[in-house]
């Protein structure tokens, strides 16, 4: 009974999976692809609220619980991080519903729901084993999604790239974790952190060990969260994907992966960061990753200028900012974390936001190339305003969430060493990378209220999908406006993270 | 209510209401505009009256937590140095609506941005936090790039590309340099009163002033920095060039003296004379610029960078007459430069479609409003006496030259320049021979005419009771100047 309550979540998730199936193997198969389409993402977006609201309401009566011989940890940062999840997924299944891009309707909405599962055991796992299982979980989900196209051969091209690139990473995540098994005896996040902790510095004989495990883990996360030079998969399955898939990895996948990736290096791996420092440059993942962010940043803005393709473009800002969120990372003091979190959420929703405007306009359009967009300022006057809302977020300007988050994000750089100034650089590279990316993003809104459209006809949008990118640009305006709530309740949620080591 | 943080709630509320109102009601949406316009301006000038001399310093206080992790409060405040500037940007914002009056694409879109610009604007003169101040500096920046873009003319998408590129680029580097501030004043506030009382080490300061200065100098017309602004100024529709140039540039000048030097007077005293030699060049500089020019908004646009150069180096002088003389001057300038921008893109250039100068010719004729417009406006940027400009200018050259007698003297050259191009255009747009296409020119409209007539009151007052404003000015500044310079 107890594992019942403690799994309840992904229970309901996965019943939810196969009752979707059977409806509609049962009841909608004859029925054409428009209404299937609308009636059983319905369907899924009701499963996912019921799962969110029951998640909330037990989310009270829950501290840390673990389970599985802790395996698996259910507290309320991970609750939170689940509600996001849940919450992600039901904007992705809303701007799903625009448009049939597939005759298999059920299946695409059941892999999603797949993929929210792996997403859910991600947050909650703290052992590399578990880790393993919910990462391929969620990973080969998403590798079928991405050829969901049907008649694109882009979508198929993308799809066998991102399942390359994908199968590569996982085999360096675990030649890397099979290392630290093997050094000491552990699997848990916790005893991996503890025995690295106690290791005599220097290390000793295990050092040349662990730098190959702690680099071929760098490399697998790397891949994962898409940064430089790992990013190479990223604008080929972007574009290639249907857009709500597009959506559903740049957010959902990019944070649960980033939630994991700081699990294991704050958690594990913290002993051996080194320091990024300018003055103490060097000697562990700290700095490697220091490095990471800075030519995450630099090529993912600078090839974001030169894209021609509206969803390729956001591919590379995504490279880009996974590099500001790595800053962060690198940070790695109480407050990069909660600043790392907090950038998290935000990019999540604005970037959903995004990818449903490009939804919902190349659904009529036909393309999503930078040019289809011209003139929407006159075709459709909401959609632009909010796709304007989501690209300013991104860009960083206030009083728009996404400008706390990179604030957040660089104050707590500066914040690690705040009299020596030891991370200035990075911060320095940070801001200037985001003054650089304005270019590119004010591009898009030239061609929505500058240039003259093709065609003059109003679009009509669907009322899921304005709701849908409503909400997203409603949260955008208001943690912009009213960002203390949130970053004093992930302030709090931190208390649950084990990080003795910080 | 508090009056000052009203201003910038009525200008919100105002785009608000027009956001809900149809888009065809061209109309209604004029009125709310000129409306909440006439409100602010209200709201300033009453703010202006109930300040108390006697009393000085900042008043009006408001003070709201917003983020108090990071010590960022809704602190709001005004003294005799933004005060003048609230009621500048009250004064542009209305007669701008009014000037705006024919707009007939898309006005609801239009005046939404122009609101909240304006709503930046206030935001930014009236801030006490140095966080709450950035995050109105790029509110007041960004709708900019779609109102030049959009309603704009003459290479309108390079001019907002360029205008928007180069202020982020200028607010990246305060940016820095506000970080840099919080980590080093071990406060862990970014509250301006506050910080102005940390003693910040003399190296650091050294780092930090060019940052700041050079960030919030990118707005204020800097040379070399100000190549944006005469292009931006060009493309932008009328009313915007009237904001833009009136009281945006203000925005730039006013954090290099709030930010910068009043928070690291040691920086200053090294980098000032060095900012002081560029603002000498913005004077001299872009007065010749504007003597050659053939477009007429190129010479008001070149003039723009002219006269932000005497307020640099009012600022830069480091003494309190100069230093009055520069906010004197930034408020005359944002008057007159509105004036000269309503003149040429609504009185002349939407009539004549022209702005050639060796096609137009004779409109003292067609339309005598507008050459007696000019006239004020050209006498009060020559210096006249009698009218604003007369005033600033002379005080920033009494207090330069103490400190500077050289590039005191070199910005006399300025004025005589400034006095040709004026009488050139003078002589070219409004005396001469008329040209035959422009005989049947719309006579000037009453809006148009109220518009002018505030403005052109505004200049001869301030001309002529200038102590309304100097007692006002000099009773803030010049304790706040002996306390950073002693």
């Amino acid at each position: 009974m107890m594992l019942l309550a403690t799994f309840l979540t992904e229970i309901l998730i996965l019943a939810g999976i196969f009752s979707l199936l059977a409806v509609d193997l049962l009841f909608l198969r004859k029925k054409d692809a428009t209404e299937r389409v609308k009636s059983l993402g319905a369907l899924a977006s009701l499963l996912v609220i019921a799962t969110g609201v029951i998640l909330f309401l037990r989310g009270n009566s829950v501290q840390t619980v673990h389970a599985l011989g802790g395996m698996w940890v259910l507290d309320p940062l991970v609750l939170f991080f689940k509600e996001v999840i849940l919450a992600i997924t039901l904007i992705t299944i809303l701007i799903s519903m625009e448009k049939p891009f597939t005759s298999h309707i059920s299946e695409y909405y059941a892999l999603i729901l797949f993929a929210c599962l792996g997403m859910l055991f991600l947050v909650s796992a703290e052992e590399l084993i578990m880790i393993y299982v919910a990462l391929e979980l969620l990973s080969v989900s998403l590798y079928i999604l991405v050829a969901f196209h049907q008649g694109v051969p882009r979508s198929s091209e993308g799809a066998v790239k991102y399942f390359l690139f994908g199968a590569l990473s996982s085999s360096f995540l675990y030649f890397g974790a099979s290392y630290l098994y093997g050094l000491s005896g552990a699997t848990n996040l916790t005893f991996l952190g503890q025995y690295l902790g106690s290791l005599p510095t220097p290390f000793g004989p295990e050092r040349s060990l662990l730098w190959v495990a702690a680099a071929f883990i760098l490399v697998g996360l790397g891949f994962k969260v898409a940064v430089v030079p790992f990013h190479l998969w990223a604008p080929d399955a972007y574009e290639g994907a249907p857009t709500p898939v597009t959506a559903y990895i740049s957010t959902g996948s990019k944070l649960a992966s980033f939630f994991i990736l700081i699990k294991i290096l704050l958690l594990a791996m913290k002993p051996i960061g080194g320091s990024p420092l300018h003055t103490q440059f060097g000697g562990g993942w700290e700095a490697s990753l220091a490095i990471v962010a800075v030519f995450s940043m630099t090529l993912g803005n600078l090839v974001a200028m030169t894209q021609k393709n509206l969803k390729r473009m956001l591919a590379y800002s995504s490279i880009a900012h996974a590099g500001y969120i790595l800053v962060g990372v690198v940070a790695a003091t109480r407050m990069g974390i909660a600043s790392v979190f907090y950038y998290l959420v935000v990019y999540a929703f604005t970037q959903l936001g995004a990818f449903g405007v490009v939804t919902a306009i190349s659904a009529k359009v036909g393309g999503d190339a930078i040019e289809d967009f011209s003139g929407m300022g006159k075709r459709t006057p909401l959609l632009s305003m909010l796709m304007a809302v989501f690209i300013l977020s991104l860009a960083g300007i206030p009083p728009l969430a996404g400008f706390f988050g990179k604030f957040y994000v660089f104050l707590s750089a500066v914040g690690r060493d705040p009299q020596g100034y030891g991370l200035m650089w990075l911060v320095v590279v940070g801001v200037a990378n985001s003054a650089i990316s304005l270019y590119y993003y004010l591009k898009i809104l030239k061609q929505m209220y500058i240039v003259e459209p093709k065609e003059v006809t109003p679009l009509r949008t669907s009322g899921t999908m304005v709701l849908a990118l409503s909400l997203c640009a409603l949260f955008v305006i208001g943690l912009g406006i009213f960002p203390h709530p949130l970053i004093s309740y992930l302030n709090t949620l931190l208390s649950y993270l084990p990080l003795r080591n910080l | 209510m508090n009056l000052l943080s009203g201003t910038f709630w009525v200008s919100l509320a105002g785009a608000l209401v027009i956001l809900l109102l149809k888009k065809e009601a061209h109309r209604a949406i004029k009125w709310t505009a000129a409306l909440t316009g006439f409100i602010a301006l209200s709201l300033s000038l009453l703010a202006y009256f109930h300040y108390d001399l006697a009393f000085g310093g900042m008043q009006f206080i408001l003070k709201r937590p917003w983020i108090p992790e990071f010590g960022i409060d809704f602190h709001v405040g005004a003294d005799g140095v933004s005060l003048p500037l609230v009621l500048l940007t009250g004064f542009i914002f209305f007669t701008g609506v009014l000037i705006a009056w024919n707009i007939e694409d898309r006005p609801k879109e239009f005046f939404i941005l122009f609101l909240t610009l304006v709503a930046g604007v206030f935001g930014v003169f009236v801030s006490l936090n140095l966080f709450l101040l950035f995050v109105f500096y790029e509110l007041a920046v960004l709708p900019m790039y779609l109102l030049i873009g959009v309603w704009g003319s003459t290479r309108k998408e390079y001019g907002a590309m360029k205008l928007t590129l180069y202020l982020l680029v200028g607010s990246a580097l305060i940016f820095i340099g506000m970080l840099a501030l919080y980590f080093k004043s071990g406060i862990q506030s970014f509250d301006l009163m506050k910080l102005s009382e940390v003693r910040f080490p003399t190296n650091f300061q050294k780092i930090v002033f060019p940052l700041i200065f050079v960030g919030f100098g990118v707005l204020g017309g800097l040379w070399p920095l100000h190549t944006w602004s005469p292009v931006g100024h060009v493309a932008a529709p009328t009313s915007v060039s009237m904001l833009h140039a009136g009281v945006l540039m203000k925005l730039g000048a006013y954090g290099c003296f709030r930010v910068a030097i009043c928070l690291l007077p040691e920086g200053a005293t090294f980098w000032l004379p060095w900012i002081a030699m560029l603002a000498t060049v913005n004077i001299v500089y872009g007065s010749m610029i504007a003597m050659v020019q053939r477009d007429f908004k190129f010479v008001i646009g070149y003039s723009s960078v002219s006269h932000m150069g005497f307020v640099l180096l009012g600022l830069a002088s480091m003494d309190p007459v100069g230093v009055s003389g520069a906010v004197l001057q930034m408020f005359s300038h944002g008057i007159m430069t509105g004036l000269f921008f309503a003149i040429v893109g609504r009185m002349v250039y939407d009539r004549t479609h022209t702005r050639d100068l060796n096609e137009l010719g004779g409109l003292s004729g067609p339309l005598p409003f507008a050459n007696f417009c000019f006239i004020m406006s050209g006498f009060a940027s020559m210096g006249l006496p009698g009218l604003s400009g007369f005033v600033a200018e002379l005080q920033i050259l009494l207090g330069t030259w103490n400190r500077y007698p050289i590039l005191a003297a070199l910005s006399g050259i300025g004025i005589v320049v400034t006095a040709a191009y004026i009488l050139r255009v003078l002589h070219k747009v409004f005396y001469g021979e008329l040209n035959e296409k422009l005989h049947h020119l719309e006579p000037i409209t009453t809006v148009e005419k109220v518009a002018g007539i505030i403005l052109v009151s505004q200049l001869i007052f301030i001309g002529l009771f200038p102590f309304v404003m100097t007692n006002l000015i000099y009773g803030t500044v010049e304790p706040l100047i002996r306390r950073l310079f002693p």
